[in-house]
């Protein structure tokens, strides 16, 4: 499929992932930031975008292990990435690592995609922050590959590690709310106004509740607020009232 | 009907046969030596008997007989395959097999036998075997029947000293007496349908069922129901290919429909339908059923029946043995609970349900059997099985739900055809009444409305195409054939068949870049075979249909220390292992906080912790739980007792026969409202407090109520009717919000007509099922089934729960990318009948097109408070995840602003 062919795809996901723009302001470090409902975190100050985990080709590294998963899930999250960027046009645009899900998983990518991603980086800069599942990009996936990135007060990585000022992914954080006996569960930004971890992105990605011992080893209290992803609006929810 | 001793045809069974009835005082019934007849006329045959009638020997009997008389090298079924091999000689290799070159239908006039077959029969070079070879396979649909029937069996075997090996093979079987079974199988086999299909999927398989002669199926009305009963027919359809020679006898309850369930036994040819020999045992007495007369105020809602608890224990305490059938797991704990605290008599009162852990209910079903108990309270746990002692009086509580249901139950009690089982019915409510009324009728007309046949699932058949290819590499064109004998798959179109081949192979998308991933791929010949063996591995540790709710394991410990009060997360420090209690749906486990109380295994529980997939409880000492239930009521409303409710309604003069206080119920209705027509669809719109509501009668089910209830909303909003809830119950369906519905009908601005017109099955269902949790829940069975995700895995157990998380992310992304996709397809076809009961629903919409009757009232109406009390009982539906969590984040709100 070449790129005449898959653009109608993209702008059609496109459309379709660009009818919800609720955002939620957070504040890290003195700096403001908007919390997007796409998962999204946009620096609007320094016309700065970050997503993280897109866990890209995570499908087909799943297929190549005997499990067959739909082999759509890299265009629908470049599609939902298109949208926020269509949304936004940052000038700056910072993946947060495990972009990619395994270490091939940039030699899967179809050519059809692999151009997708290369009309999103035209007239922008691109950052890819290392993770833990893509710790050695290579060049020619276009943009800058780092460890980390500090703008200001701020420290974008892959790993959080409770740092004041830092913007970290890894953690997939997600929160559960329950009420008379019904449960929600959705993906959050969790931040308590020093750091926050950013929301998985990808398609395929799964989280970790914020209730898990992870999330006390970075901000020592549940004094964080998730800034849920609901369905329409982002809603922010005190850690201690999630489950 | 008194058993009578037979007239004809006293050569069916061999003298040492008769001379064991005889010693048992017993004589052969009619229907089994109609069996007999069947077996050596060489026809299949579908065995329609009450519980009692000696089904299962019935079942076994043509196979004792032939075997018995296989070894005294005379047979009275002259002429049988059997004949011709010398029996005794152990040592003796298998001259031939019997195969004929047509797959067969009923009746067979000839065979050819054919040296093609002498090949098949070396398995894997392992040469030694015995000489007759596997003979008769029984399937039932619980392990523990294959079980409870070895044993049975053992009785006549022994007593006739009959030469004839009986083993069981269930999941429990260890792996050495599995790998012995295949080499040296023994003369009856009996097992499960997923056994079955693992059985098939082996290389010896072709070694294993040659020499088969006779399945017989157990229990066959409550297997085709489900996916299972798709997986078993298309286990027959293999078997019929490996064993031309084998006949089929299944056992079943009253059905509907005999006929098509009969066409589950035998082939079916192209284009044709055929069905097994039909035979109805006669004789059983008519069942005695009242409906309790209650001498308290009959309530208007709920399903605990509370109000009748004296009245039930009364009748445990004057009889022998009663069984006590609730509809769901939370009533059954309700119930036991109450009826321990009044059991001043200590009477021996025991629970029985699925959730409750294996061996404690093994203890509950042999003291039963034992005598020693007075009365269980129990689910559709003990709705089928073996018999348990002698049962005297069945009490049923609650909705009957559906005419034979309710039959199977009456059944349990007198396990003697020629007594009257005795039962009682104790509606919960005033709805209830009138539906145990229908029953009770519909009982004495033994009027059935068991659901008809299936039409095979595609994710089923994804299995079973890994399954043939496991076992040995297919043709397309062969397999289609095959599976097209089956008669659930027998109207499957090549399509279905191609894209659900294509699936297994490499995932069935538009998008191929799955090639070099296939898991079978088709060989220059054009054969389709496994790629590698991880992939035989991955099928044998996922076989099955059986996709449960995850379940966690509840245990007990003790109760952590308070001083860490509430809200902590996993990481506080418990006390670990604990007795264990049961297991526990994790979506009831999700909903609750820590420190909720529930009821379960028979007492109150406080909610300690999760871990993993165990669940920690202590001991609460409340009485009350604080969550008050877990597991609606699992059957919908029959649509058969359903359209009988509606012509009660409608039908005046027969109001006489119900109890006077719902009598006047209904009068007042009618008096301030209206009482539906059969065909109708009532309509009611009335303010109260500040809300309005809008409550209609349609009388299909929960289930369709709900999926009603979901796209109404969607209509409502659109015409700005700003709905916030609804709630629905197995007869009505209410709607409330802030918009005035009576003035906007009366004003025209909303038209009932078009609101539920059948276009909302359109386009409207299509935009919910986009976000509905029952339909990713739908969508992830599916994908479990066809094998698309695992759930077991070598070595380690994936989490289901990340199992349950990832299904979802799928169905998006399919949902999007691929709307037809095999799977989808699937999915969308059990959404038709299962948790959304479109179908239902489809025709409930038609049916009541012009016929709408509307009546604006200026407060709720006798016949809606049912309904109306449901709302804060029952979970309020919408799907509005957001509002959810707007009241969340509306509490940081508050303590940010530090408002009370």
């Amino acid at each position: 499929m070449g790129f005449a062919k898959a653009l109608p795809i993209l702008q059609e996901t496109m459309l379709t992932e660009s009818i919800s723009v609720e955002t939620s302001s957070v504040s890290i470090a003195g700096v403001t930031l908007a919390a997007d409902l796409s998962g999204a975190l946009y620096w609007d100050e320094q016309k700065l975008l970050v997503v993280s985990d897109l866990h890209l080709e995570k499908g087909s590294s799943y297929a190549n292990r005997g499990v067959l998963l739909p082999p759509y899930d890299t265009i629908a999250t470049l599609g939902r990435l298109g949208a926020v960027i269509a949304r936004h046009d940052p000038r700056i645009v910072i993946a947060l690592g495990d972009s990619f899900h395994d270490r091939d998983a940039h030699e899967r990518l179809s050519p059809a995609n692999r151009e997708v991603l290369s009309a999103l980086q035209l007239r922008r800069d691109w950052v890819w922050i290392s993770g833990n599942h893509d710790p050695a990009l290579p060049p020619d996936l276009g943009g800058t590959v780092a460890e980390e990135v500090a703008i200001g007060p701020i420290t974008f990585r892959h790993e959080p590690t409770g740092a004041a000022g830092e913007i970290a992914g890894h953690l997939h954080p997600k929160a559960r709310v329950s009420t008379r006996g019904r449960a929600v569960e959705r993906r959050c930004f969790a931040s308590d106004g020093t750091r926050a971890v950013m929301p998985a992105f990808g398609a395929y990605t799964g989280g970790l509740n914020i209730r898990d011992a992870a999330f006390a080893r970075i901000f020592q209290t549940l004094g964080f607020v998730a800034h849920v992803l609901g369905d329409r609006r982002m809603h922010a929810i005190a850690a201690s009232r999630c489950c | 009907m008194p058993p009578r001793k037979s007239v004809a045809k006293p050569d069916l069974l061999p003298d040492h046969f008769l001379r064991w009835f005889g010693m048992r005082g017993w004589s052969p019934r009619e229907h089994q030596l109609a069996l007999l007849q069947k077996a050596r006329d060489d026809r299949s045959a579908l065995l329609i008997a009450p519980t009692g009638a000696g089904k299962t020997l019935a079942g076994f009997l043509p196979t004792l007989v032939e075997l018995s008389a296989a070894h005294l090298n005379l047979s009275p079924l002259a002429g049988r395959g059997r004949l011709d091999r010398k029996a005794d000689d152990p040592g003796e290799r298998e001259p031939k097999a019997e195969t004929s070159e047509t797959p067969s239908t009923p009746p067979h006039p000839s065979r050819t036998a054919r040296e093609e077959g002498k090949s098949a029969l070396v398995s894997m070079g392992r040469d030694i075997r015995r000489t007759g070879g596997l003979h008769t396979l029984y399937i039932s649909p619980l392990k523990a029947l294959a079980v409870d029937i070895a044993r049975n069996l053992e009785t006549p075997i022994a007593e006739m000293q009959l030469p004839i090996k009986v083993e069981t093979r269930t999941g429990d079987t260890p792996v050495s007496r599995r790998a012995r079974q295949r080499r040296y199988p023994p003369d009856i086999l009996l097992t499960t349908p997923e056994q079955l299909a693992l059985l098939l999927s082996s290389d010896d398989a072709p070694f294993l069922f040659s020499s088969l002669k006779r399945v017989v199926l157990d229990e066959l009305h409550a297997l085709v129901t489900s996916k299972r009963g798709d997986l078993l027919s298309l286990g027959l359809a293999r078997l019929w290919k490996l064993a031309p020679d084998m006949r089929a006898i299944g056992l079943s309850a009253t059905v509907a429909e005999p006929e098509s369930l009969a066409r589950f036994l035998v082939p079916q040819p192209v284009g044709e339908s055929v069905s097994a020999d039909i035979v109805v045992a006669g004789g059983a007495a008519e069942p005695v059923v009242e409906m309790l007369d209650t001498r308290e105020r009959l309530p208007w809602a709920g399903h605990s029946a509370r109000h009748a608890l004296g009245e039930i224990y009364e009748l445990i305490k004057a009889n022998r043995t009663t069984l006590v059938f609730v509809n769901t797991r939370s009533q059954a704990e309700m119930l036991f609970q109450d009826l321990w605290r009044m059991n001043d008599d200590n009477l021996a009162i025991a629970l029985h349900h699925g959730s409750l852990d294996v061996a404690q209910r093994r203890k509950v079903e042999d003291a039963m059997s034992a005598g020693r108990l007075h009365g269980v309270v129990c689910t559709s746990s003990l709705d089928l099985g073996v018999d348990w002692g002698d049962v005297d009086l069945v009490v049923n509580v609650g909705a009957p739900k559906g005419a034979s249901r309710l039959m199977q139950r009456i059944g349990r009690a007198n396990h003697r055809i020629d007594e009257a089982s005795r039962a009682v019915l104790v509606p919960a409510n005033r709805f209830e009444v009138l539906e145990c009324r229908v029953a009770i009728d519909a009982v004495a007309e033994n009027a059935q409305d068991t659901p008809p046949l299936r039409t095979g699932s595609l994710d089923v058949l994804a299995q079973h195409v890994l399954g043939c290819a496991c076992g040995a590499p297919f043709r397309a064109d062969d397999l289609y054939g095959e599976v097209r004998s089956a008669a659930p798959y027998a109207e499957l179109s090549r399509v279905d068949f191609d894209d659900t081949v294509e699936f297994v192979a490499s995932g069935g998308y538009a998008l191929k870049i799955y090639e070099r991933f296939a898991r079978i791929k088709q060989d220059a010949s054009g054969k389709w075979r496994v790629t590698n063996p991880k992939v035989r591995q991955m099928y044998r540790m996922n076989v099955g249909t059986i996709v449960e709710d995850t379940m966690l394991k509840v245990r007990l410990v003790r109760s952590r220390s308070s001083g860490q009060g509430k809200g902590k997360g996993a990481t506080g420090a418990i006390a670990r292992g604990g007795r264990m209690l049961g297991q526990i749906e994790e979506y009831f486990i999700e909903g609750l906080v820590v420190g909720d109380t529930f009821v379960f295994g028979g007492e109150v529980v406080r909610y300690e912790s999760l871990v993993e997939d165990q669940v920690y409880v202590s001991r609460a000492h409340d009485k009350d739980a604080k969550v008050p239930s877990y597991m609606g009521g699992k059957f919908p409303l029959s649509t058969y007792l359903a359209e009988r409710v509606r012509k009660l309604l409608d039908d005046k003069r027969a109001w006489k026969g119900l109890p006077d206080q719902v009598r006047e119920w209904l009068s007042l209705q009618a008096h301030v409202s209206h009482v539906p027509g059969t065909r109708e669809l009532m309509v009611e719109t009335f303010p109260r407090a500040d809300k309005h509501y809008l409550v209609c009668y349609p009388f299909e089910g929960r289930l369709a109520h709900q999926t009603l209830g979901m796209l109404l909303t969607r209509r409502l909003e659109r015409a700005r009717a700003r709905p916030l809830g609804f709630v629905a119950n197995e007869y009505a369906l209410a709607i409330w919000g802030l918009g005035d519905t009576s003035h906007m009908i009366r004003q025209g601005r909303l038209d009932l007509a078009a609101l539920f017109d059948p276009d909302m099955l359109g386009d409207d269902l299509e935009a919910w099922l986009a976000e509905s949790a029952l339909m990713k829940r739908t969508f992830r069975t599916c994908a479990v089934i066809s094998g698309l995700i695992h759930t077991r895995f070598t070595g380690e157990e994936k989490s289901r729960r990340q199992v349950l998380f990832s299904t979802d992310l799928i169905y998006d992304v399919l949902r999007k990318h691929q709307p037809d996709h095999v799977l989808l397809r699937a999915a969308r076809a059990d959404a038709a009948t299962g948790l959304l009961d479109i179908r239902r629903l489809s025709d409930m919409l038609t049916r009541i097109q012009g016929r709408i009757i509307h009546r604006e009232l200026d407060r709720v109406s006798p016949l809606a408070v049912p309904v109306m009390l449901e709302i804060g009982r029952e979970a309020v539906y919408g799907e509005a995840s957001d509002e959810l969590l707007a009241e969340a984040a509306e509490e940081l709100v508050k303590e940010a602003t530090g408002s009370p």
